[in-house]
Parts: structure tokens; C-alpha cells; sequence
């Protein structure tokens, strides 16, 4: 036994969390991984390819949209919309998914897998995996290809695979440990293009920086059409991509609340809610260290919400940190909070977000009212609510065939 | 000498691993008290939890038929402390980090060496976040164990030249579950780890039959067995004990000749 204790080597800490806590059969895929993205990330070439990929294939920049009649409904500070499910695929994940897939074909990798709760990740990688001539391999909970059966069936269209994962609760947590362990049996052909800010580092930063890209319109464009930052900005939260992407840019801009919006499922004092930062505590799993939902000897506890998107034990650890320093708040929102602001989006801007922006749209129309009407939300439509409409109608008691 | 390079110190090492609380802990105490009869080793004691990452199907089912049986760390400990009136070999624990940091990393560890366990196996835990755990194993006395993989290649001479305990080398890429072939050049991975240490290396994953046990101790200085165990206890429940000991009989004559 050698007697020196070695110094931590972790990187990719946010504050306490992050890391890479993986097995040693996937360390040299992410060193690699971190290394191409270290040369690529300022490669001119790379950003050049990835700018076209993203104003003449996703549709950026995505519309600042002010939504005039929603604000004069709540009757409070002015909303403006920022509509991500505008972008081809109809969500924010394309974002991420046209980066990663960039960069994987740079590093000579021909096959990727991805995870997906609502298949909106699903869709994304499919769709990048067409177009860059890339095999796709999409890890979906069983329980979610019932509630996305139309994603699973786009998926399948756009010639990817799709495996319904039955273990555990059949749902994204499991759908993201059956990717990693695909992983670890197939490493030299393939990459695991994660879909959301966590997992092991370096995923949390690669895809912070790939979806910063909505804050980073998002200040310029209220910059221009209001001459002032806003005073909030708010999103959803599940692993939390599109949340940090909303974010990024605006975190250093003091006076701007930053607000996330967790799923609270039926309430954050009952079992059945995926509200990560109100209901759990610290924890390390799926190579990272960050608040998981978990009981007492750190059981992954089983989480629920109507939304499969945000329907996560844990959160991205940049996330926890902003949470722990008090720069960004996170919020609890119920399935029937998130379904009226379903409705009530649809009926007011003729808008039908997705069910995981429903919950960003939830928390505005509690806000907006208690603040005046000089004040600027900024509210992250994440995607569209096409893929929900089935799902919202059964919670509504209506059986419609799709 | 340590309990640990005391199991290595009599020919190839035989190395069973069982889930605790599969079917029941009462199943588990005969389980281990079989293999220590039988002629193991070292014994790995699989804590189970409820995502775990690097497990294949068979270890996976176990995992779910133990915490449905109301398996807790704290009733592991117990079993421990029961079992370690009699059993003497060697005891290690494998498990994942979340169930030693939540229990409190010093309550766990500190526990583990007051009750007798000899070193700690944790899947998700490479060498850049030993960190985490590594000071309170080494102030309590219990061997924080490295697994090497496949893929370790240049991370090797790092990873072994800081080893405690043995070396656990991962035989081929994937989760852990039986396989027909190992395609993996053992020997070229052991050299490897030769070169920065002389710590015990010892082999898993895959491994289900005596001639693949005696196989992979011609380079190596142990084979582990899992899923092949959990298979039979999967199968046979409450009954399991007794075949598992006559499995381990078996494979210790295997890697003995």
C-alpha cells in the first residue's frame, strides 16, 4: 500500500458538484471526447459548419416573440416568448444534437445513441443522424414510448432504432442507464450523445455551450427591441438544458431573476413529483454529483410527472451550483398548474407548448401579474405541444384516436 | 499481512460475489457461509442499488429482488457482523457511490472496518474521483480496490501504481453477465499492471465456467464470478446455498490445477 493520498484529479466541478463518477471502461471515451471538443469548440471551421447547420437547417435565430395578448390577460409585467419550438424538430434539442453530432463525425465516430423522456432528444439525434449519414440508436423507457407513441413512430421514420427500455421505472432515468451501458459495450465506433446538462463531465459544459445559444439571442433581441434587460427570465427544468441555455447569458446581468421550473407532479408533499432541488438532497449517480431525489441510504427514488420530459430524479449540476450561490431559484409546478398554462397559452397566443414549457408558462401567470407593467419576463418555450395533445386530452378525460 | 494479500497467498484465488438480500439476508449468510466452506477466497458482497449502471440483466434482477425484500445498508451491516463470528476469509463490498456517500462516507467506511469488511468495490468510481472516498479507506484500514478495463490502456500504469488491496481487471467491454468468449488479451493487461505494481490482479466479468476460471488464471492471480452465481440464486431462491457451494468447490478446483 502506497501512503500518499492523492489530490483530487476531478474536473468538471460546478462548486461540489459534477465530476465523472463512470465506470474506468468509459474514461478514456470521455477524455476523448473532452479533448475534441477542446480543439473543435475554437476551431473556425467547426463553428462555421455548425452557424449554417443552425440558421439554414434548425431555423435560428429563433423568434423573441412579445406576446401582447397574454400580457395584457395577466395584466401585469410585458412576456415575451422565446420560441425554441420554432426550431426544426420542433424543440431546443436540436441545439445540442446538431453540436454533438458535428462534433462526433469530426471524431470519426459513425453511430450515436441518445436517451429520451418525451423523444423530443430522440427526434433531435434521429433527425442530425439523417442528415450527417450517421446509424442511430434511441434508448426510450417503455413507459414513455406509450405516452410519445408518435415520437417513437418519427424516430423510427427518420431510420433510427428505437429499444423501450424495461427496467427499473421505464422511464428516462432508465432510458439514460441503458445508454450508458450500450456504451460501455461499444465505445470505438460510437458516441453517447447526451441529451441534457448532465451526465459526466465534460456533457455538462458541451452542452451548456451548445444550447447557450437561446440567451445569447435571446439578451441581443430584447436588447434591441427594448433597450434593457429583462427582469426575469424562467424555463423548465429537468436535467435542465434548455433551463441553462435560457440562462447562460444572463448570469452575469445581476438583476435578472433567473427562475426554473421543476415538475412538482402531484405536489412536492407527495411521492409522486420530480421537483429535484425542493424535494432531494445531495447524491452521486449517472457521473455526477448534484441533488437527487432518493431515500434515506440513496435509493434512486422512483420520481413522477405528467411531463416525460421532466420526469428526472436529478438535475445538472451547474444547476445545483447556481441553486447553492442563490444566483438562480427553482421553483415547483404541478401536473394541473402545467396543464391549465397548457390550455390557456393555446387559447390565448394561439401557441400549444410543449407540456414541459407548460410548466415555465405556469409559473409566469403566477408571476407576471404581482410585478408592474414596465417589468420584461422572458419565458423559454421549449418546444411544441403537438407530440402532448393525445396525453393532455386523456388527463382532460377525452379519448381521441392520433 | 493484510486479509486481503493473505487470500492471494495461497495458489490462484477463488472470488464468488453474491448480492446481499437475494432472495433474503438469511439466503446470503448460507450463501457466503457455502463459499467460505467451499474454498473462496475472498468473497464479494454485492450492497445492491436501484440503478445500477454497470450491472448486465442477471445482477440488475437481483438488485430489484433484494430491495424488494427491504434490503438496507444497515441490515448488510448486521449480516456482516453476524457472519464475521465464523466466516474468516476475506469480505469485500461492491456497490456504487451514491450508497456509500449518501449513508455519510465516514459513517459507511468507518462501519465497514469496525465490522470486518476488508476492502470496497465501487462501479462507478475511477481514479480521478478516488478523491472522494480514498483518505477515510486508507485512515480505516479498508482497501479502496481500482478496476482496470479493456479500454484503460494509458490510465493503467496510473491506476495500478496507486492500488490497494488487488487489482480488479474488467475483462472485456460491456456490463457484467456471462459470456460465451472473452476475446480480451488478458495476459497483455496483466503485464501491464506488472509493470507498476505487484499487487494481486484478479479477473472479472464474463467468467462462468471452470475451464474460462482456469483460463484466465494462467496470466492472473484470481477469477471473480458474479452473474453465474446470481443466475443459480435467481433460479433456485432459498434453495441456492447449497449448489452455490458446490459451484465454488468447483471453480477453486479449476483454478488450482
Amino acid at each position: 500500500m502506497s501512503n500518499s493520498i492523492p489530490q483530487s484529479n476531478s474536473k468538471g466541478r460546478f462548486g461540489v458538484h459534477g465530476g465523472q463518477y463512470i465506470p474506468e471502461t468509459l474514461m478514456n471515451a470521455v477524455i476523448e471526447l473532452e479533448k475534441a471538443y477542446e480543439h473543435y469548440k475554437n476551431d473556425p471551421d467547426f463553428n462555421r459548419e455548425l452557424s449554417d447547420l443552425l440558421a439554414g437547417y434548425a431555423g435560428r435565430p429563433s423568434l423573441l416573440y412579445y406576446a401582447d395578448k397574454l400580457t395584457r390577460t395577466l395584466g401585469g409585467a410585458k412576456i415575451y416568448l422565446k420560441r425554441e419550438d420554432l426550431n426544426h424538430t420542433g424543440s431546443h434539442k436540436i441545439n445540442n444534437v446538431l453540436g454533438q453530432a458535428l462534433l462526433a463525425k469530426k471524431m470519426g465516430k459513425t453511430r450515436l445513441i441518445a436517451e429520451t423522456g418525451a423523444g423530443q432528444h430522440g427526434v433531435a439525434t434521429a433527425t442530425a443522424a439523417a442528415l450527417l449519414g450517421m446509424e442511430c440508436v434511441v434508448f426510450m423507457g417503455e413507459e414513455d414510448t406509450k405516452r410519445q407513441a408518435l415520437n417513437v413512430y418519427r424516430m423510427r421514420l427518420l431510420g433510427s432504432e428505437v429499444i423501450p427500455v424495461t427496467s427499473g421505472t421505464a422511464t428516462l432515468k432508465d432510458a439514460v442507464s441503458e445508454a450508458m451501458r450500450e456504451w460501455t459495450s461499444r465505445i470505438d465506433d460510437t458516441h453517447y450523445c447526451l441529451g441534457s446538462v448532465m451526465g459526466p463531465h465534460p456533457f455538462p459544459t458541451i452542452v451548456r455551450d451548445f444550447q447557450a445559444v437561446i440567451s445569447k439571442e435571446a439578451r441581443e433581441q430584447i436588447l434591441e427591441y427594448e433597450g434593457r434587460l429583462p427582469d426575469a427570465v424562467i424555463a423548465c427544468v429537468g436535467g435542465g438544458s434548455n433551463a441553462i441555455g435560457s440562462f447562460y447569458n444572463f448570469i452575469a446581468d445581476e438583476s435578472v431573476r433567473l427562475i426554473g421550473c421543476e415538475a412538482a407532479g402531484r405536489g412536492i408533499d407527495t411521492f409522486e413529483t420530480a421537483a429535484t432541488v425542493n424535494t432531494g438532497r445531495l447524491g452521486i449517480f449517472h457521473g455526477m454529483k448534484s441533488y437527487f431525489c432518493q431515500d434515506e441510504y440513496g435509493q434512486i427514488a422512483p420520481v413522477y410527472s405528467i411531463s416525460a420530459g421532466l420526469d428526472y430524479p436529478g438535475i445538472g449540476p451547474e444547476h445545483a451550483h447556481l441553486h447553492d450561490i442563490g444566483r438562480a431559484e427553482y421553483v415547483p409546478v404541478t401536473d394541473d398548474e402545467a396543464v391549465d398554462a397548457f390550455e390557456f397559452l393555446s387559447r390565448t397566443e394561439g401557441i400549444i407548448p410543449a407540456i414541459e414549457s407548460a410548466h415555465a408558462v405556469a409559473y409566469a401567470m403566477k408571476l407576471a401579474p404581482t410585478m408592474n407593467k414596465d417589468q420584461i419576463i422572458i419565458v423559454t418555450i421549449s418546444g411544441r405541444g403537438d407530440k402532448d395533445c393525445a396525453a393532455i386530452a386523456r388527463y382532460r378525460g377525452e379519448d381521441i384516436n392520433e | 499481512m493484510s486479509r486481503i494479500k493473505e487470500a492471494f497467498s495461497h495458489g490462484k484465488a477463488f472470488i464468488p460475489f453474491v448480492t446481499c438480500g437475494d432472495p433474503d439476508l438469511e439466503t446470503t449468510a448460507a450463501i457466503v457461509r457455502e463459499m467460505a466452506a467451499n474454498g473462496a477466497d475472498l468473497i464479494e458482497l454485492g450492497i445492491p442499488f436501484s440503478d445500477p449502471t454497470a450491472e448486465g440483466p442477471v445482477i440488475q434482477a437481483a438488485n430489484i429482488r433484494a430491495l424488494s425484500a427491504g434490503t438496507t445498508t444497515d441490515r448488510i451491516f448486521a449480516l456482516v457482523e453476524d457472519l464475521r463470528r465464523t466466516v474468516t476469509v476475506p469480505l469485500v463490498f461492491m456497490t456504487y457511490a451514491n450508497v456509500v456517500f449518501s449513508y455519510g462516507s465516514e459513517k459507511f467506511i468507518s462501519t465497514c472496518s469496525r465490522i470486518g469488511i476488508d476492502g470496497l468495490i465501487i462501479a462507478d468510481l475511477p481514479y480521478e474521483e478516488k478523491a472522494e472516498f480514498l483518505p477515510l479507506c486508507r485512515q480505516y484500514g479498508v482497501d479502496l480496490i481500482p478496476l482496470i478495463a479493456p479500454t484503460s490502456a494509458d490510465r493503467i500504469a496510473t491506476i495500478a501504481s496507486d492500488a490497494d488491496g488487488f487489482v480488479y481487471i474488467v475483462s472485456s467491454l460491456g456490463v457484467t453477465g456471462v459470456r460465451s468468449k472473452i476475446t480480451t488479451d488478458i495476459s497483455e493487461l496483466v503485464r501491464m499492471v506488472r509493470q507498476s505494481t505487484d499487487i494481486p490482479c484478479a479477473v472479472g466479468f464474463g467468467i462462468s465456467t471452470p475451464e474460462q476460471a482456469a483460463d484466465m488464471v494462467r496470466f492472473a492471480d484470481g477469477a471473480i464470478v458474479g452473474s453465474a452465481i446470481v443466475r443459480r440464486i435467481g433460479e433456485l431462491g432459498r434453495e441456492a446455498p447449497a449448489a452455490v457451494g458446490e459451484y465454488v468447490k468447483a471453480m477453486k478446483q479449476a483454478v488450482s490445477r
